[in-house]
């Protein structure tokens, strides 16, 4: 056995008095299969050692909560006998450096964390945050990703229905890979990871091991540097094919009562899901690593126990259901191998040549991992920034046509056109609205689901940053029909370790738990992805919100396209014209400051609760939330949706809105608005005010221009043009 | 009618086409493994879309090795009625029971959207209840769909009126822009000579509900009821 070094510590990713603790534990020195075991176990993506802290804050309980976090993914009651199972999990750290691996691996990961509960995936999001468009790396990281999320997605045939893509500076050495997988399974039948039954047979089901991805999770725990390069062989492989067939086994498996307990092999492979199950049924286990199906002779334990390679599954069957399970699995053409049993032991003994050659106390491991309480600074208040201390622009036409041309604003077609959005034919509402809409499978309901998070309101103050993220995401459901159900949420950072970094995430996490609570929306599953820096240089704070609600009639939901002429153009909510920290500053004013604008909580569920009844009651069908870019932004899309025109006026009847620069008012991006559409606004302003929601007609829908107060009309195909060319274009290297 | 979908490993829409032959035709269709040598009599077999075997040889290619299209290939040969869709299209160019391949997207990018589509001709058993010339929109969603031809087989489909579909923009026009993949002569589907077997890589069965957007994929399902029925 070879001699443990302060060298192999280090480069294993633990500090002296981490392994000092290992020390301790195991009352001896470890062996290096053991260290390695340790290191991954204990690193900061499998142990969130420095946000559990702050993670356990957030509310997960609500009567339909069946299973908040702590499992593969959280699940939710959604009537009817059945259940959302959902999560998001990032794949930073790997798509920056082998971007289409690194995306598909991602896919694949969160759509076994769900099927592994007995979900059937009905939707893939993913939420994507790239560099500069004019670092050099940019476009092929785009290209790579898309076609990685594409190319896993579309081969196993769950549609990928929505998502986000957002470019900044901050991410041009760490881009950020968030993919989220919704399932639906039988309420009462959804699998878990725990392990039971002395003696009972531990399969390994699905690809063999190879030696991909190891140390995956170590490396998605520490700083890039310029050789980040050289970790390329730390990256997964993934083969959407076997998922595929795994995903048909596995469920046609747990129509059986054959499996005690199944987990996914991802982030630290063998190890970690064997631990788990370990642990969380209080149970040890012996391996046979003889048993495991590997793809090249000669592999080592180490290698074995902590590769990464993909589509695998390890599960605890019932004594005698071995040849049955192995039937199902070899229809399907998939490895099958009982490798090993549940002991009493509390321990893991891992066997190879009838050797034992590693063992471990499983408790001390997976549950007494270290926690750590960094020191963190909260991040400074700015100013606000009064719009009247800015410029009128000349012509707001031209303003709103150069903003929808923005690599922020565009649309993202070229994205989600590469993505099979209706495999299933169960796909509602496709990418491009508010959220997307999937139908309950033979059922009158429909789910919608959407990604959301604004960093710039984060960085510029991180509490108002992450309530604005849970807020937008209840908007945009809301903005669709649905009732919000809950959230998975996917915490991308700097390094913990610098207290401004810690800040940024302690104040998110307040944000979102003030936005949780007031909007009765909790959190269920999640992921952190933390050390997204590249020399020095962090990210900006992305704790991006992954959103499920319910449609209880999928026939009364609403899109944001304008349907009809001389339809009246009503604005939900109050317009204080916020431009810090907001597109326009960014763009027009080439400036990044201010404070964001301010999330009011009561406001915010006062009138998501107002639109959505007027949905749900059939009595509007045209329904827009208001984001990036303001109200003329939100107007243009809705605009450009079905080709019909509008014509905007600013009300003159608010005195605290009359007031307002043209610019604040188009283009400011105050929360808790929604634009609608009607044919009969008298009925729904009234009813607005009984509840004591403010609304106001803004306009009137029709034509094939947009003519905005202040500028010149802008014709539809002029808008469209600018809009739809610029992502093609900067693909294509003719644009910057 | 009785209808089969085979369903091979990594087929993705042997449901949405069940659901649609039995939301549409009211009929419940026999699911054949890849692994059956032979299956139950109908009058109408379904290779329906997907990554068969991965795709990872080339599209369709490995499936049209497989035990179950040796069977599918008797029969069709015998006459009985064979619906490719997408990847089934890729399979039965890959069988040879349709002329033709289908190439890598011209752009090689995969392509997933609403297309129109132009009815050549209502004379068939698969178009029977739409109008000659009629334009309809129905979504692709594939990465090989460039269908090839030599000019003297092309000549040859277009003079025998095997040419089922081409895409067209929304007014009908034939034109570079109206084509998703690149497609020789813009086609996107073709039939076998005796017009008893069609492959097209457009997914009727994706829009056949008006909740799903559009119902023009509706009409080949209620062909092939009217037809075999």
């Amino acid at each position: 056995m070879s001699e443990i070094t302060p060298q192999i510590v280090a480069e294993h990713g633990l500090n002296e008095a981490e392994y000092q603790q290992v020390l301790d534990i195991m009352g001896r020195e470890p062996n290096l299969l053991e260290l390695g075991i340790f290191s991954v176990m204990w690193s900061e993506h499998c142990s969130y050692k420095s946000s559990k802290k702050w993670l356990k804050t957030l509310p997960t309980e609500a009567p339909h909560v069946i299973e908040g976090p702590g499992e593969n993914a959280g699940v939710i009651d959604i009537g009817g006998g059945l259940a959302a199972i959902f999560k998001m999990e990032s794949h930073n750290h790997p798509s920056f450096i082998e971007p289409y691996q690194g995306a598909a691996t991602g896919v694949g990961g969160i759509l076994r964390d769900v099927f592994t509960m007995g979900a059937r995936p009905i939707a893939n999001l993913n939420a994507l945050r790239f560099g500069s468009p004019d670092h050099p790396k940019t476009r092929h990281l785009v290209s790579g990703v898309v076609a990685g999320v594409g190319g896993y997605g579309n081969c196993v045939g769950v549609p990928t229905v929505g998502g986000e893509v957002n470019f900044d500076p901050s991410y041009n050495g760490n881009i950020l890979v968030n993919a989220m997988t919704v399932g639906l399974a039988p309420a009462n039948r959804i699998f878990k990871a725990a392990a039971q039954g002395v003696g009972n047979p531990v399969v390994y089901v699905g690809s063999r091991t190879g030696r991909d991805g190891i140390h995956g999770a170590t490396m998605a725990s520490a700083e890039f540097d310029d050789d980040s390069d050289e970790k390329r062989p730390t990256v997964q492989v993934g083969d959407p094919f076997t998922e595929k067939l795994l995903i048909e086994a596995c469920l046609e498996l747990m129509e059986t009562d054959a499996i005690i307990g199944i987990q996914d092999m991802g982030a630290a492979g063998l190890t970690s899901s064997s631990f788990e199950m370990a642990s969380k049924g209080g149970m040890g286990v012996e391996l046979d690593l003889d048993q495991v199906p590997c793809r090249e002779d000669g592999m080592t334990p180490y290698e074995m126990m902590l590769s990464e390679s993909q589509e695998r599954m390890l599960m605890v069957l019932k004594p005698g259901k071995e040849d049955m399970a192995r039937g199902i699995m070899e229809k399907w053409d998939l490895d099958f191998a009982v490798i090993g049993r549940l002991t009493d032991s509390g321990r893991m003994v891992l066997r190879m040549h009838g050797e034992v050659v590693g063992d471990l106390p499983i408790d001390p491991l997976a549950e007494a991992s270290p926690e750590y309480d960094r020191p963190w600074i909260a991040t400074p208040a700015r100013p606000d920034i009064d719009a009247h201390s800015l410029p009128l622009p000349g012509n707001t036409g031209a303003v709103l046509l150069q903003l929808m041309a923005t690599p922020n604003l565009c649309s993202r077609r070229w994205v989600w056109e590469q993505y099979d959005h209706m495999v299933m034919a169960d796909t509602q509402g496709r990418p491009g609205g508010d959220a997307a809409v999937v139908r309950v499978h033979g059922t009158e309901r429909a789910l919608a689901m959407s990604s959301d998070c604004t960093p710039r309101y984060c960085q510029a103050d991180p509490v108002r940053g992450g309530a604005q993220a849970v807020a937008e995401s209840w908007r945009n459901l809301t903005a669709v029909g649905a009732t919000p159900l809950a959230i998975t949420d996917n915490m991308n950072f700097g390094n913990p370790e610098k207290p401004e970094i810690m800040g940024q995430f302690v104040g998110c996490i307040e944000g979102m738990r003030a936005a949780c609570l007031a909007l009765e929306y909790p959190v269920v599953s999640g992921n952190v992805s933390l050390y997204n820096e590249t020399n020095g240089i962090g990210i900006l704070p992305t704790p991006t919100i992954g959103g499920v609600g319910l449609i209880e009639d999928a026939s009364r939901t609403a899109g944001i396209g304008f349907t009809d002429q001389d339809a009246d153009i009503v604005l939900i909510g109050n317009t204080r014209g916020h431009l810090g920290a907001s597109i326009y500053l960014s763009e027009i004013e080439k400036r990044t400051d201010g404070a964001p604008p301010v999330v009011d909580l009561a406001q915010e569920k006062a009138n998501g609760d107002f639109v959505r009844g007027l949905i749900t009651s059939g009595q509007i069908t045209v329904c827009h939330d208001i984001s990036d870019g303001g109200l003329a932004v939100a107007i243009a899309e809705m605009a450009l949706a079905n080709g019909i025109g509008a014509t905007l006026e600013q009300p003159q009847d608010d005195p605290s809105e009359s007031g307002l620069p043209l610019h604040a008012w188009l283009f400011g991006e105050d929360q808790a608005r929604y634009l609608i559409a009607t044919g009969s606004s008298g009925a729904l302003l009234a009813a607005a005010r009984d509840a004591g929601v403010p609304a106001r007609i803004i306009g009137t829908t029709g034509g094939k221009t947009l003519n905005l107060p202040g500028g010149s009309p802008i014709s539809l195909s002029d808008l469209s043009s600018g809009h739809e060319s610029w992502f093609p274009d900067y693909m294509a290297g003719t644009v910057n | 009618m009785k209808a089969a979908v085979i369903v091979f490993p990594g087929s993705n829409c042997d449901r949405d086409v069940q659901v649609t032959l039995r939301k549409v035709c009211g009929v419940e269709p026999v699911m054949v493994w890849h692994k059956e040598s032979s299956f139950e009599a109908v009058d109408l077999i379904v290779l329906p879309g997907g990554f068969s075997y991965g795709d990872y040889l080339r599209s369709g290619a490995m499936a049209a090795k497989s035990r179950v299209m040796r069977e599918v290939a008797e029969r069709a040969t015998a006459g009985v009625p064979v619906l490719g869709i997408c990847n089934g299209f890729q399979v039965l160019t890959e069988t040879g029971l349709l002329p033709g391949v289908l190439m890598r997207n011209a752009n090689l990018k995969f392509v997933c959207r609403d297309v129109h589509l132009k009815v050549e001709s209502s004379q068939s058993i698969f178009t029977s209840a739409y109008e000659s010339g009629q334009i309809l929109r129905i979504p692709v969603a594939h990465h090989d769909g460039n269908y090839f031809a030599d000019d003297g087989v092309l000549q040859r489909l277009e003079d025998k009126g095997q040419i089922a579909f081409r895409y067209v923009g929304p007014d009908g026009r034939e034109d570079e822009t109206a084509n998703p993949n690149g497609s020789a002569r813009n086609i996107a589907g073709v039939y076998s000579e005796t017009k008893s077997v069609l492959g097209l890589m457009p997914h009727p069965e994706r829009l056949a509900e008006p909740e799903l957007g559009g119902t023009d994929g509706e009409g080949l399902f209620k062909s092939l009821l009217e037809s075999l029925s």
